[in-house]
């Protein structure tokens, strides 16, 4: 005992890097993307009238007021009427709820089934990995919009639905990406190292490979959450969707078309507002993208 | 006779490409004794390590164990079913790796990565692994254990990281540490420091060592019985005093000459012509002769391993008529 504890001990410097802990990265966001931080602001603008909507405005998304119907926009209704009186305001308000779900549920859903699958396949290999990239293979041979209208199609409409239509289209590309990124930890040492002490296969890719996909999964989240706003706003643009008196973004573009030479603002607040969050979430993920991808740094 | 901790008796370990079989580990036998340091060394590809990774069966596909056994104090490691071999690693056999830079999960805190052995392999809650593993950090000489624990591999310094590792390595008290190039990656003073530490912790655990270095300063400092590896075979086998006062083998003279030292007034380094040759598609020959100055007509066949002094094997034809 006293023999080994005689070994100088080091007095490394203890480096504090700048690493991708929470204030790592803000503070790097900050400094480095300014965009991201203005498109942050916007999502979190948007979350928050989505989630104080019925505080926000006096009328209900039903409120059917006959006399105003089609009005322009003006003090009582900031952003004018649609053709059955109701504030197109509230309307946007409440169906940011459901467009704001549905960008974020069923990506949430394809994430953690689409990074399971991507690490069962690339940790294991062999044959499990075959059936379940060929798996994959057929789900990215459809096209995506295409599918996601025939399962909502067969299942019916209705918002489950919709996560799920949604959810089942985005697992492959997701069970791709973290499958490469597992193929390239699997390598490393430290799974090695792992595998070393007696470590099961399980919880090796629990606990040292999931952790490590982390930041691009991040980043693949923002990347897809408004390609889901935008699956949502065209199936409820083609009927398929979101179902009348319910509000949704699609929706109101659709209804809205008719009557785009007497009531532009009907569809154009809505398409402005799915333009907007889209834009947003895309310049955070590549942001955060900038941020976390060691390789991309300081070019 | 002294008791053995590990004996590789006839190990083959060969890798199946699309375009033949590379016996990385060729017909290699070794005993390591209870508390011995034995050392294998050679040059880059020459096998070392893969005979490593045989020992702890790491071998990754298309590498398979071929042939040979390989018994850990009278268990047969190469007849276990891959969950009873999870549970000798960490436990019964350990090893470090070369680059402590990479050999740390980068997410993970240091300390909780020691944890993660104790837990494994003991039944014990998780306070009491932490405290196992602060007493472990300063047997290993890691100052500010507490604060260490919780730094991220990133904010160690190298020689602190392979302080972490042996930590990892040793906490379980294996019968076996397998140190597969521990100093490589650190610099003279933190080797000199490390070297010191494994054999303190072999004096202190009785763990045996099996160290596999191209560094013969490193070797010759730390082993007791060396094994000298070129293209997947033991070319020559001795005690360390004796096999750096008598090198035999062609191979081993050409390495000696190579290191610098100060006695010798020198101004370029003897090298070995050549390098190691490709593994697939080896000859029946030696497979040093191509590389040898002290070639003949026999060694078109592969001399076998030939005692020349008790305890000191060669395999080289040069050394048949000082048996005979």
């Amino acid at each position: 005992m006293s023999e080994a504890k005689k070994s100088t001990p080091v007095n490394a410097p203890v480096l504090y890097d700048e690493q991708n802990t929470f204030r790592g990265v803000s503070k790097r966001l900050f400094r480095e993307n300014k965009i991201a931080v203005v498109s942050l602001i916007v999502i979190l603008i948007f979350l928050l009238g989505a989630v104080f909507a019925p505080w926000l405005t006096e009328y209900g998304y039903e409120d059917i007021d006959a006399i105003n119907r089609l009005g322009k926009p003006s003090k009582e209704h900031l952003l004018g009427t649609d053709e059955l009186g109701r504030d197109v305001l509230t309307r946007m308000l409440y169906g940011s709820r459901i467009s704001l779900l549905v960008g974020i549920v069923p990506t949430v859903i394809s994430m953690l089934a689409g990074a399971a699958l991507g690490i069962i396949a690339g940790y294991i290999g062999g044959r499990v990995d075959s059936i379940i990239m060929r798996l994959a293979d057929i789900m990215l041979a459809f096209p995506s919009m295409l599918l996601a209208m025939v399962i909502m199609y067969t299942l019916g409409d209705g918002i489950i639905n919709i996560f799920l239509a949604l959810a089942l289209v985005n697992w492959a590309s997701v069970a791709r990406i973290v499958r490469s990124e597992t193929l390239k930890l699997r390598e490393t040492e430290f799974v090695e190292a792992a595998r070393s002490i007696g470590v099961s296969p399980f919880k090796i890719m629990r606990r040292h490979i999931m952790p490590n996909c982390i930041p691009s999964m991040i980043v693949l989240f923002t990347l897809n959450i408004p390609s889901a706003i935008l699956s949502e706003s065209s199936l409820s643009f083609l009927g398929l969707g979101i179902q009348k008196p319910m509000a949704s973004w699609g929706l109101m573009v659709n209804t809205g078309r008719q009557y785009l030479y007497t009531a532009p603002w009907m569809s154009l607040a809505p398409s402005i507002a799915i333009m907007l969050i889209v834009l947003a979430f895309n310049f955070l993920g590549d942001g955060l993208r900038d941020v976390l991808d060691p390789h991309l740094k300081k070019q | 006779m002294k008791k053995m901790t590990l004996q590789v008796r006839d190990l083959c370990t060969s890798f199946f490409t699309d375009k033949g079989e590379i016996k990385a580990v060729n017909n290699v036998s070794f005993d390591v004794p209870k508390r011995g340091i034995i050392g294998i060394v050679g040059e880059s590809g020459c096998g070392k390590s893969m005979t490593a990774r045989s020992v702890m069966r790491l071998i990754k596909y298309p590498g398979r164990i071929v042939s040979g056994s390989i018994t850990l104090e009278g268990k047969e490691l190469t007849r276990l079913t891959e969950s009873e071999m999870a549970n000798v690693r960490g436990e019964e056999i350990s090893m470090i790796f070369q680059e402590p830079m990479t050999s740390l999960n980068p997410v993970m805190k240091a300390g909780r990565q020691v944890q993660e052995v104790v837990m494994l392999h003991r039944k014990v809650s998780k306070k009491e692994a932490r405290a196992e593993v602060l007493r472990m950090f300063e047997k290993v000489g890691i100052s500010e254990p507490e604060k260490r624990y919780e730094c991220y591999p990133h904010e160690l310094s190298g020689g602190l990281r392979q302080r972490v590792m042996i930590a990892m390595a040793m906490i379980c008290r294996p019968k076996l540490l397998i140190a597969d190039e521990p100093t490589t990656a650190l610099d003279v003073t933190v080797e000199a420091q490390i070297l010191e530490l494994m054999r303190n912790l072999r004096d202190e655990i009785g763990t045996s060592i099996m160290l596999i270095s191209h560094n013969l300063g490193v070797v010759a400092e730390i082993c007791d019985y060396v094994h000298v590896m070129y293209a997947g075979r033991v070319v020559e086998q001795a005690e360390t005093f004796e096999l750096f006062d008598n090198p035999r083998h062609p191979y081993t003279i050409g390495l000696m000459n190579a290191v610098d030292s100060l006695e010798r007034k020198q101004a370029v380094l003897d090298t070995i012509p050549g390098t190691v040759p490709n593994l697939l598609g080896l000859g029946e020959g030696c497979s040093f002769a191509p590389r040898c100055g002290r070639r003949t007509g026999r060694c078109d066949q592969m001399s076998e391993l030939i005692e020349v002094v008790p305890g000191h094997l060669v395999r080289c034809h040069c050394h048949r008529q000082e048996v005979r």
